[in-house]
């Protein structure tokens, strides 16, 4: 059984086709990296995994289950797949540490010295035992970075989407996040990931899917994808990006 | 050729002598200290002025009134803190009626919706004379017939109206991604909403309904029509009374002995607010 099975996926903004047909099959632990240039449909695809927005056709299923089944409550499947913005999207008037345990408070009724204790243990994991509680504001970018990323492990989910989270990073910052994303899959996390760092995908994925206007162009290994792309657009692609010095 | 050149920082660039320090100050001081003496002398010698005085500015007056207009006054500022406490709820719940999404709050959207325009559309002191004059006509057993009352609910009323609408702006500015986050953890909507998005949109906009108290400070002697016995009120009759109109400006001093702090206070919110914001940027 996948962990997540996406079927057919067709959806629209308006009428503008957004995703085109999409099937994507994730293995539990398994790590699958979506790269493509900017409009094709990536971070959309996330969204629709964990319902932020709705779709047109086909399915998607977590464990076997539709994410539309009655069985899944909007928590439940909230509380199943984190996910991870590109602007991190902190909580500004809250500490680190009520922004991490909010919503194992709120939403999943965990009492607030047991959720503040898996926070500061995932804090000092990552190594921001420190900045417990400092506001976000009062952080670096790959430090708010790390925390969100946090922020959505504290629910204990089945699954991680990332979804560009080094963009908005300054170049020295990205370092940081990318090894707490590597420490993330060591520890066997299932992630489904969208990035343009591209050696970071070709180093921490299992697969990649290079998306073109709303399709999966192509899906292989890291090794097969980056060095030999059968695809005409998926060598395009890639040759741009080393002519941009980023492979 | 490059003609851009960095603009010059204010602290920066050479120290400045003490000559150049205080000559400024020193100008401005004796101008200042010159064009006050002058009027002074023009509005003293002129022949009106002791009528002028013993009109407006009668000592023997203000005092003997005093204890009166203060009197009134005390009702001026229950009013105006009663009503601040309950226009800060109402007005924040009137926004957050306006902000729900979904078919299920229609009827709440509407009715938000109607209410301020409607309350927004008229004049206060329509709407002051209406309720207080009207209401307490109609003598409907088991509701207060005083006119205060009324008055009061009046102004509640109308200034919510406002409040809601400064609320809402701010409701308006909290980024989406904010709401996107809270969803994707799995808060509710009204999770999101009181843990999330109000704290944050009442930050933003404190400093507009500090200014918007100021306004209502003053205005709560609107109520004054209604024969409520505010300082403004009291003042009239002394008027009324000796054709001296000193206790007006009595009334006068003690509504900026209030405002103006109130004024700096709001001054000094915005600008800690400014400066949080510049440096949330940087």
């Amino acid at each position: 059984m996948y962990r997540i099975e996406i079927n057919n996926l067709t959806k629209y903004y308006g009428d503008n086709l957004v995703l085109n047909n999409v099937s994507l099959k994730v293995k539990n632990h398994e790590v699958v990296c979506l790269i493509g240039s900017s409009g094709s449909g990536k971070s959309t695809l996330l969204r629709c995994v964990n319902d932020l927005v709705p779709f047109n056709e086909g399915d998607i299923k977590l464990d076997g289950v539709s994410i539309h089944d009655s069985s899944f409550s909007a928590n439940e499947l909230y509380k199943r797949i984190g996910i991870v913005f590109q602007a991190y999207n902190l909580f500004p008037h809250m500490t680190v540490i009520n922004n991490i345990t909010l919503a194992p408070r709120k939403v999943h009724r965990t009492s607030r010295s047991e959720s503040e204790e898996y926070a500061e243990e995932l804090l000092g994991l990552f190594g921001l035992g420190d900045f417990a509680n400092s506001y976000p504001e009062q952080l670096s970018g790959g430090q708010q970075q790390r925390v969100a990323i946090i922020r959505a492990m504290a629910n204990r989910p089945d699954v991680l989407m990332l979804d560009e989270v080094t963009a908005a990073l300054d170049p020295e910052l990205i370092g940081d996040v990318l090894s707490v994303i590597k420490d993330l899959r060591k520890k066997g996390m299932t992630m489904l990931i969208v990035t343009h760092e591209m050696s970071f995908a070709r180093s921490v994925s299992d697969r990649v899917c290079f998306l073109d206007g709303g399709s999966i162009i192509e899906e292989a290994s890291p090794e097969k994808l980056f060095s030999k792309p059968e695809n005409p657009r998926t060598q395009q692609f890639l040759q741009r990006i080393i002519e941009a010095g980023r492979l | 050729m490059n003609l851009k050149r960095p603009a010059p920082h204010k602290r920066s660039g050479r120290a400045l002598s003490a000559r150049e320090k205080y000559i400024p100050t020193a100008i401005s001081v004796v101008t200042v200290l010159a064009v006050v003496f002058i009027l002074r002398a023009v509005i003293t010698s002129s022949g009106q002025w002791p009528r002028i005085k013993a009109q407006f500015f009668s000592m023997d007056a203000i005092i003997e009134v005093f204890p009166k207009v203060l009197k009134g006054f005390g009702v001026n500022m229950t009013v105006w803190i009663i009503s601040l406490v309950v226009i800060a709820v109402w007005a924040l719940l009137l926004a957050v009626f306006r902000s729900l999404h979904g078919p299920w709050f229609a009827p709440l959207r509407i009715f938000s919706i109607i209410y301020i325009d409607l309350f927004r559309g008229l004049p206060s002191l329509l709407l002051v004379l209406l309720f207080g004059f009207g209401i307490p006509a109609l003598q409907i057993p088991g509701l207060p017939r005083s006119s205060l009352f009324w008055g009061a609910s009046a102004m509640i009323m109308s200034y919510s109206a406002y409040a809601s609408e400064v609320y809402r702006s701010g409701i308006d500015a909290v980024h989406d991604g904010q709401r996107s986050a809270a969803k994707a953890l799995g808060l509710t909507q009204w999770q999101t909403l009181f843990h999330c998005i109000l704290p944050q949109a009442v930050r933003n906009v404190l400093p507009s309904l500090l200014n918007l108290a100021v306004a209502l400070q003053k205005d709560v002697a609107l109520l004054s029509v209604l024969g409520v016995r505010d300082a403004v009120r009291e003042a009239q009759i002394y008027t009324a009374r000796t054709f001296n109109y000193s206790s007006l400006i009595a009334a006068a001093a003690l509504f900026l002995a209030v405002t103006i702090p109130m004024a700096r206070f709001t001054d000094y919110i915005t600008k800690r607010d400014r400066q949080r914001r510049l440096q949330g940027a940087s």
